[in-house]
Parts: structure tokens; sequence; C-alpha cells
């Protein structure tokens, strides 16, 4: 698949259709990928890399990138094709700027998962059926990729791009996920331990701000936590109050915009599980105003803007879910 | 620096009962920003004005707050003293200490405090008011009425003799609305023909006056002073200006069966029909239910038998788009159904009949020519009974949904059926079961106490309980209230003054405006007591029953005061706007277009514009912008704006912040 | 119901209630309820926004930050709304909300959202006075307090 994807990359960087090349790049470790802009066919030959470790959304960076003069290429998975679409609705990334070309996507894998196995060393990992091929410097294991995978790919939502210009690989199904179970876990729970649950898990919050810097929702010229009118400029967490306005703040900022690329839990160094949170609001939308999977289309279209005249009342939330 | 200025006002003892006034101003003296603190009798009087006029001068004040009523009464009566003395009249911010504190609360204590933290709050508030100018936007000069009764005519002629373009849409195929149903009036008995029928034509013939009818509003944008308004005029299937309303059509129609809505479906007209005589347009309508051409092509009679070639079968529905200044409801009322009220038997049987019924069949042109008879059997009737307050003045939550309000015309027009039928038929005997007998208007009592007194009609207070139909006879059982006994009377026809509701249209309408209505569906006034025409909603004003229940002289009185306040906007080249209104800050700009999807009014668009970058470089970024003549201040785009870049001007969020941290300090 | 607000004694709880009044509806409804002498406690401190739609997420969790007990949006009547569509925006909103502070754990009954017309006095009393009741039976918030408010 790599191969097939430098390849390509590089035709279209010499024939002029594209200006530079949006994709991950490798780093010192085997899972350490970083997302980079090629602009040669040298850079991409020598950096470019394709592997169970690029789980890093792209669409982001296409903000400034498709802001430059001429066409860029980006590889999207599946997943990163809903926030494509997402930030074109919004008229962050100029779509004539941009030469989608979607890559199939077998699910990302997690460090943290191989280093429990007790790997070490290792150099690199590719997929080879529903296994995955580990290569280190002490030899090679072959294991399930379901014990390896990242949380969000387990529970994948659609291996189906929906937006390209072209595709490399297999093309996928939208899939029947069961990314919702864990926030009905939680709403089966009282609230005192849903309160002590969220406790444990924010009090870690350093307020880095990586989830909201990762986030392609959170796009703003200036982000409100970073405005001294505000009101709610960042802060150091002083007390527990400030993660939950935090985290409430901004999952509410990107509620109905967020595609559930499950980025913000992917970077958080403290592992809390930010897209329950965004989870939470998806989960209630879809139950209260019908299915609706940000995303889906290039199309305006977001459940906060909207209404019905019948919509339930707020006072559901009080009917829902245990006390 | 701020330097505000901080008035509690007593009200007389309407707040100082409650309220330690004195602990107010002391309290407030003590806020940062605040060089002046004091408590005076009457703020509103012009002593109490001045106040604030001397002191603003005096202490240059930077900003005033009030406590005092509610800012819905004297708001603007403070901005214009503010203004007066040169400040911004937008530098002012009102503390409801009455209607929202000294009111609601007995305990002294507790209303003091409570009103030192209202009081800070709108100190916290007035340190972030901007001065706010307000724009202007044009008036329209045209006007249209909503509804073709005795209100909207009444309204429609008013405007129009002003000088000013009306339209009237009407949804029924003529104006006239329910007076043209009415036999005689009130209390001088005269008929009401007589009197509406030169008031309709004289609407026709008005230069300034346009008749829509057969036709509805079926969509309202924009605002007082510019609107929108989408019409429906629904197919007549007779081309309006072509036909000379001769009436062949509808004597030559085959299909004859069709009840007739016009007397309460007692008789019987043609699928092709003239509502009534005096009809205004005077123009044959076709029933599209009923008739044969409609509804399976054959038949085709009216056309063949039409001398000028009017009826048009292909006919649609088509729309039109006006734009009018001023609209005015005149809706209009209906009787309520009353299949919940079986014990009056009105299901039963055909000799129970309501009272606006009962008008048709004493009417000349109703379905009796004018003889009081039976409609079972069509024998004259010896006794009736009258029934006052049928769903009228029923306790709230009455399992069968009557209305809790009086609905104040039956008293006089029982009166009245029971005069005249004594008068034409001095051997019917006339009863009339009463809770009370309510007759609050200029000849009223006198009119009752002639019904009562002079033509012998029987008053019992009362309420009947049942009536039974039994080999032709109304077996009516009821309870004589005075004497304290049963009563049984065998009537020949009993007549039920049936409530009166608002029409059935004005609800949806009252969506399409934006106009409030109350809990029974009549719009409620922009002051109950002040300002009885006007809507809350700028620019919509009230006519005749839909704000209330009316009887004619009172809806003619109010029409002409609608008409008044039309005038009076219409008069005007253009109206001061609400300068409380949204507003983008480029730089925080994502340009995500979210702000322009939820604007009600169309107010926000996107541009590409160009910005400086620190490093001198051109920037070409989409940013929205406010139209603020447009824009009406809802403050649903600051909401949806992600990055903060949309606030409200009046009700900003560092305003709106700073007064919950007051509140919860 | 009616809650006794005349007790000053200070081990009895008083719970600290913003209340966001849109303009048109409910602010005209507080003040009906005060024309007509309607009794609800004190603790009820209402804000005047133009409509419910203006009242910000942010709002609601500041006042629960700077140590407020309870927090009730009122609004017009859905279909009612002098802006057209403004409740309806706001009804969304608050819902999501509402169960997201659920969600964490926050006791549901410190939030509502009620719609109160302007003719509703008897109404916005009884709202008030219902909500003062459950909020003081909830007791002090503590779970989305900034405790520096404390000091």
């Amino acid at each position: 698949m790599q191969k097939v994807m430098l390849e390509r990359a590089k035709a279209l960087l010499s024939d002029g259709t594209v200006r530079a090349v949006l994709a991950w790049e490798k780093g010192d470790f085997a899972y350490d990928t970083t997302p980079a802009v090629f602009n040669s066919a040298e850079r991409l030959e020598k950096g470019f890399v394709y592997s169970p470790f690029c789980g890093a959304n792209l669409s982001k960076y296409l903000i400034k990138e498709t802001q430059k003069e001429g066409k860029i290429l980006v590889f999207l998975k599946p997943c990163d094709t809903y926030s494509f679409n997402q930030l074109v609705s919004e008229h962050r990334i100029k779509r004539e700027n941009v030469y989608v070309v979607g890559v199939e996507c077998k699910g990302m894998l997690d460090i943290e998962k191989i280093r429990e196995k007790g790997v070490t060393s290792l150099i690199s990992a590719s997929w080879e059926g529903e296994q995955v091929r580990l290569v280190t410097a002490d030899g090679e294991i072959l294991a399930d990729s379901s014990e390896l995978m990242q949380e969000r790919c387990l529970c994948c939502k659609s291996k189906k791009h929906v937006a390209y210009d072209e595709l490399l690989g297999e093309e996928g199904e939208v899939l029947d996920s069961n990314r919702f179970d864990e926030v009905a876990r939680l709403e089966a729970m009282s609230a005192k331990e849903r309160f002590e649950f969220w406790r444990g898990e924010l009090s870690r919050c350093i307020r880095c701000n990586a989830c909201r810097n990762v986030c392609p929702a959170c796009s703003c010229e200036k982000c409100i936590f970073d405005n001294p009118d505000s009101g709610v400029q960042n802060k150091a967490a002083a007390d527990p109050f400030e993660e939950n306005l935090f985290h409430v703040i901004r999952a509410f900022h990107v509620a109905g915009r967020c595609t559930d690329c499950g980025e913000c839990s992917r970077v958080c160094p403290e592992h809390i599980p930010l897209h329950l949170l965004n989870r939470k609001f998806i989960k209630d939308i879809n139950e209260l105003y019908g299915e609706f999977q940000a995303g889906e289309t290039e199309l305006p279209r977001e459940p906060l803007t909207e209404y019905k005249a019948d919509d339930v009342e707020p006072g559901v939330v009080y009917e829902r879910g245990a006390e | 620096m701020h330097r505000i200025g901080v008035f509690v006002c007593h009200c007389g003892t309407n707040i100082a009962s409650t309220v330690d006034v004195k602990a107010v101003a002391e309290a407030a003296a003590k806020e940062p920003g605040v060089v002046f603190s004091a408590d005076y009798q009457y703020m509103c009087s012009e002593a109490g004005q001045n106040l604030i006029k001397d002191t603003i001068k005096e202490k240059n004040l930077t900003g005033v707050v009030v406590c005092s009523c509610s800012p819905r009464m004297h708001e603007n009566t403070f901005r214009k003293a503010v203004s007066a003395a040169g400040l911004n009249p937008y530098l002012l911010e009102v503390a409801n200490i009455r209607e929202q504190c000294s009111w609601i609360h007995k305990d002294i204590k507790d209303g003091t405090e409570k009103a030192i933290v209202l009081t800070r709050a709108a100190i916290a508030k007035v340190v972030l008011n901007a001065p706010l100018v307000a724009g202007t936007s044009p008036v329209t000069k045209r006007a249209l009425v909503i509804g073709g009764g005795i209100a909207g005519i009444q309204t429609a002629l008013d405007i129009a003799d002003a000088g000013f373009e009306v339209d009237i849409v009407e949804k029924r195929p003529t104006i006239g609305g329910k007076m043209a149903q009415l036999d005689k009036t009130f209390p001088t008995l005269d008929c009401a023909a007589c009197i509406l029928t030169p008031k309709m034509v004289e609407a026709a013939q008005h230069e300034k006056i346009r008749i829509l009818s057969y036709s509805e509003v079926c969509g309202v944008k924009g605002f007082v002073g510019s609107f929108k308004v989408k019409i429906k005029r629904k197919a007549r299937f007779v081309k309006e200006d072509v036909c000379t309303g001769c009436g062949l059509c509808t004597e030559k129609c085959p299909m004859k069966r069709v009840p007739n809505e016009f007397n309460l479906g007692m008789d019987e007209r043609r699928a092709i029909y003239i509502p009534f005589a005096q009809a205004v347009p005077k123009v044959a309508v076709i029933d599209p239910d009923h008739c044969n051409m409609l509804k399976n092509g054959k038949c085709g009679v009216c056309a063949k038998v039409c001398s000028v070639g009017a009826i048009d079968y292909k006919a649609q529905d088509s729309f039109v788009e006006e734009d009018y200044g001023a609209i005015v409801v005149a809706t209009g009322f209906e009787p309520i159904n009353i299949d919940a009220y079986d014990e009056f038997a009105y299901s039963q049987s055909k000799d129970v009949v309501t009272s606006l019924e009962y008008e048709r069949l004493m009417n000349a042109a109703g379905p009796t020519g004018g003889k009081l008879l039976r409609p079972s059997d069509g024998k004259h009737p010896h006794t009736i009974v009258f029934v006052q307050c049928v769903g009228s003045r029923e306790s709230d939550g009455s399992p069968k949904c009557g209305k809790s309000y009086c609905s104040k015309i039956c008293c006089m027009y029982t009166a009245k059926h029971a005069m005249l039928t004594r008068e034409k038929y001095p051997d019917t005997e006339v009863y009339v079961f009463y809770i009370d007998v309510r007759t609050p208007g200029k000849g009223f009592d006198e009119f009752y106490r002639r019904a009562a007194e002079q033509y012998g009609v029987h008053y019992v207070k009362g309420m009947v309980g049942k009536v039974v139909p039994e080999n032709g006879v109304l077996k009516v059982r009821a309870f004589d209230l005075i004497a304290g006994e049963q009563l049984q009377i065998n009537a020949d026809m009993v007549v039920l003054a049936t409530a009166i509701e608002p029409d059935k249209t004005a609800r949806p309408l009252a969506t399409l405006l934006t106009a409030s209505m109350d809990t029974n569906d009549f719009f409620t006034e922009a002051h109950p007591k002040l300002r009885p025409v006007e809507s809350p909603t700028a620019g919509i004003f009230l006519s005749g029953a839909c704000q209330g229940p009316k009887d004619i002289p009172e809806t003619v009185a109010q029409a002409g005061a609608a008409a008044a306040k039309v005038v009076g906007l219409l008069a005007k080249d253009s109206i001061v706007c609400n300068p409380c209104v949204a507003h983008s800050d480029e730089k925080l700009c994502n340009g995500c277009s979210r702000c322009e999807r939820v604007c009600p009014y169309g107010a926000i668009t996107y541009v590409d514009k160009e910005f400086k970058m620190p490093d001198r470089s051109i920037k070409i970024r989409r940013v929205s912008q406010v139209n603020e003549a447009v824009c009406q201040g809802c403050g649903a785009c600051t909401v949806v704006c992600p990055s903060g870049a949309m606030d409200l001007k009046g009700f900003s969020t560092e305003q709106l912040r700073a007064e919950v941290d007051a509140i919860c300090k | 119901m009616q809650v006794n607000n005349s007790t000053g004694s200070k081990d009895v709880f008083r719970p600290k209630i913003v209340a966001f009044c849109c303009n048109w509806c409910s602010y005209a409804g507080a003040d009906l309820a005060g024309t007509n002498r309607l009794n609800y406690p004190a603790d009820v401190k209402i804000i005047r926004v133009p409509c419910s739609c203006r009242v910000n997420p942010l709002f609601v969790l500041q006042a629960f930050q700077r140590g407020a007990d309870g927090v009730i949006i009122c609004g017009c009547h859905p279909g009612d709304c002098h802006y057209t569509s403004g409740n309806y925006y706001a009804r969304r909103r608050m819902t999501l909300l509402f169960s997201m502070l659920d969600f964490m754990g926050i006791e549901k009954g410190r939030t509502r959202v009620e719609w109160v017309s302007a003719a509703e006095g008897a109404k916005f009393a009884d709202t008030m006075n219902d909500f003062v009741s459950t909020v003081t039976a909830l007791g002090e918030n503590r779970r989305l307090e900034d405790l520096r408010c404390r000091k």
C-alpha cells in the first residue's frame, strides 16, 4: 500500500497536478510518525510512510495548506474524510485547492497495548489479514490485530470514504459500530458514580490543550480559550471546576460538528477518554433528533443550527438514564 | 473612569413598603464606580426625571441605574430623561425592584437583600454599556388587514380615508363576517344588514382599498415598516373580474344539496353559489368539494349558462407577495363546538339551536324567510327556552373544556332574541335561564329591563340541567335558584347561548406574525390598559374580537383605534430601529456560516475581505457581516458562533456574564 | 406550593438561583406575577435577555462556577417566539447541555427550561416555587463549583 501511494504521489507531483503532498513522515521510532508536507519526490522517497501507526487525521492541516496557491495532495483514511467534509461545509478548506486520495485503513495500532504485550525494540509493523506482523530487534511476532488496535478503531464507524478525488486500495462500507456502548455503560451508572468517574478522569487534565490543537472541529481563528475577552481564557487547572468547564465547553463547541474521529483521546498525554464526551453528544443527537453523522456530506447541515417544531422538551433529560 | 449614578425609587409605598430603599441606595453607593446614589419618592415623575438630568450634569455621570418598576414600564421614560441631559440613552439600566421584588416578597429583609443584588447586577452591566445609536428603516406606506368582518372593514375604511392604501385579506368568498349573519342588533334593534352592507360597498368602492377575498395569509417576513406577506388566493373557478354576479349559474347548477354555511347548514345551496345577496365582491364561487365538473368532469352547466364566460374550471390556487408597513389582525370569533354539552340535546333534536342559528331563523333572508318555525316540523313554536352561558364562565380544568371567560355578548343578544320573539309572536312564552345577567353598556340595562318587564320574558336564575326530546316536545329540567324549586318546562324550542372563541385560523396566524396570544388564543395587547390595540410585536395591530369578546360598538371603536395607530405609523417616512443588534468581530470570524443559518431574518451575509497580516502580507478571509437594519437582536447567532466573534449590542456576552457574577457573588 | 422565605436563620439553606428570562414572554410573565402579587422566594434573581436563544451554555456553567445552586431558563412557548425560532434553538442547546451535565454526574434538578408566556404570571410563580424547593432539597452545589468562590 505504501508503495502504491508513494508512486501515485510522485506521479501527481511530477505532472504538476499538485504542488505538494500532505502525508505522514517517518519518525525516530516506528510508532512516532508525524504529519508533514512534502514538496519533492526526493523528500517523499526519504520520509513518506503509511503504516499501522499513521493514525493522525490530516484534514485539519488543509485549512492552512489550501489557503496557499495551487493544489495539494492529501491522503485521507475513511474516518478522516468525514472531518474533511465537515471542514469544507464550514468553508474552512478550499475544496478546489486540494486533491484527495482516499486510502484504505485496516485500523491503527496502539503502541501502549503493544508495550503491554511485552514487545520491545519495535522496528516495524504491518497488516496481514486479520493479524499484525510486528518486526522487532528480537525477531517477528504475529498477533491478533484486535488485541493491539486503538480503541477508536475497534469500534470503527466507517470504512467508506465520503469524499475523494481518487481511491487507492479497497473501498469499504459504513459499519454497524458499537461505539456508543461505553457511553451507555456510563449512562447506566448512578449520578454519583458518573461524577466520581469523571472526577477521576478529568482531574488528571494538565490543560496542555493537545486535544484542542489536534481537533479538526477546533479550527477557530482565535480559540475562546486563548482570548482574554472571552472570560474563559486558558488557565492552569486551579481547581476541579476548571477541568469540567474546559471540557464541557470544548465538547459543546464541537457538538453537532464533531465527526467522532477520536483524535482528542489519541493525543491526550493523560489518556483521558475525552471522546466519550463528544460521543455522548452524538448519541443524544441521534436519539433525540434523528441519526446524524457530521461530515457525511459536504452539505451544511448540523443539528444545532436546525430544529423541528416538535422537538423533545429539555425535560426529557430528567426522564432518561439512572439517577 | 466610570461615574455611575444610582436612583432608587420608592414608587410611593409600592417599593418602599417591602424594600428598605435607603439601605439599597447606601449599598449601591459602595459599589465601585458609583459616585452618586439616592432614593426618591417617584422617579418617573417630572421631579424624579429632573433629579436624573441634574445629577448627570452636576456629577458628569457616565452611566445611570434606576431601581424602580419593570423596564418594560419605564425604560423608555428614563432613556429619554438621560438623553435630554446629553448622555447616550443606552447608558441606562433599570433594576426591576418592583414587579420582580417588592411586589412578590413580604419580608422586608428578603426584599431589601434581593433589591441590593439586582441593583448590583444593573451596576455591573451599566459599566459595560456602550453608547448606541439607533439607525432608521423606511416605512412602506401600505397596510394589510387580515379579516373582512366589521372590524376589518372599519379599520380598512379609516386607514384608507387617511389616504393610505389598504388590502383586506378575507378567507371566505365575501367580506361581511359574522355581522352579515345577524338579524337585528342590540340595543337599538336596527337591522344588521342595513348598517353593514353600506360599509361593505364603501370598502369595495374605495379607491385606496383592495379586497382579496377567498384568500389567506400564508407567510410573513420582515418587521415593522417593511413586512413581506405571501397571500394565497384560493381558486374560485370563476373569474372575479368577469363575473357580473347575475346569479344565473347559481340557479341552474344541478348540484342542489350542498349545506349552506351562511345559514349554518339549515338550508341548501348549489355547488356554484354567491354566499348571500349583498356579498362583496358579488361574484360566484364554485365549491370544489361538490362540483361534479371539478370532481369527475361531468357537467359544465354553469359554463354553458354564463353569458360572459366567467367560469374557469382550470383555475388554480395562486400566490402573491405584497409589501406592507403595518398589519392589522381582525380575525374575529367563532361560536364554540358544543358537542360536549349533550345534556342540552343539541345533537338529538333539530329544535335545539345555537343563538347564531336562531339569528338566521329570525332573519328574512334566512332558511325560513324570517318566519319563526321549528326546524324539525316547520311549525310555529309556542314555548321557547333560552339557556345562557353554554360553555362560558366554566371553572378552569372543567371536563368539557369550556371557556373560563365570560363571552360578554350573550346576555344582550338573548334579551334581544327574547324581546323580538315576544314582539312578533305574543302567543309565545319565552324563558331565559341565566347565572347572572350582565348589562354594562350604554342603554343595555334599560334594554334588558324592557325585555323582562314590558315584554313579559320569564327570566329564571338557574341553570338548565337537562333537555330531553320526547314526542316532539323538549322537556327542559331546570332549577330556579330564587324560588328554590325544580322546574320542568315543555318547550318547543331551546336556544343555547354558545360561548365564543377566537377563530381557528388565529393561532397559526399568530405564529406567522410572531404575535403573542393568551391561553385562550386571543391576541395579547402590548399593554392591557394603555396599548389595547397594539400587539407586543411592533407593527402588528389588533382589531375586534380577535383580542377578546366584543360587541359591535366596541369592535367598531377598537377598529378605529387600530386604524389611528396604523395611520400614525404609516405617516412616518422612517422608523427608528432597535440599536441592540448583533455585531461580528471580523478578526475572530472563521467564516463557518453557522450564524447565517440560524438567523431568522436573513440579516447575516458573508463577504470575502482582505486582511493585512502582521507580516504585511494580504490574506483574503470569508467573514460575516450583519445588516443592522434587518437584524432584530434575538442573539441566536451569538451562541452558535464557535469563536465568539458574534456579539449582541446591549446584551453582550461580557454584560450578561457580569450580571451572572454580580448575582452569584 | 409555596416555599417559606421569611426564615432568616443562617442554618436554613437558601439556594442561589439564576433565572434567564426572555424579554417578550417570560420576563413579562415574571412582571405579571409581581403585578398579581404572587409570592415566590427571593432566592430567584432574574437576568433579562432578548430571547432564550441568547443564553450561551457558557453563562449557565459560569453561574454554577460562581456558586449558583440552580439555573433556570425561561422563554416563550415553542411556536410563540418573538423572533420566530429562537426558543427552538435554545431548546436543542439546553437539552444537550443538561444531558451532558447529567452525564458528568451533576444533579439533574439544578437545571431547568420552562416556557412561560406573558400571560402566565401564575405559572411563573409556580415554576419558581417548585424549582426553588427542588434545588433546596438538593442542597448546596458542590459538584460544579469553583472552590475559590468559597474563600
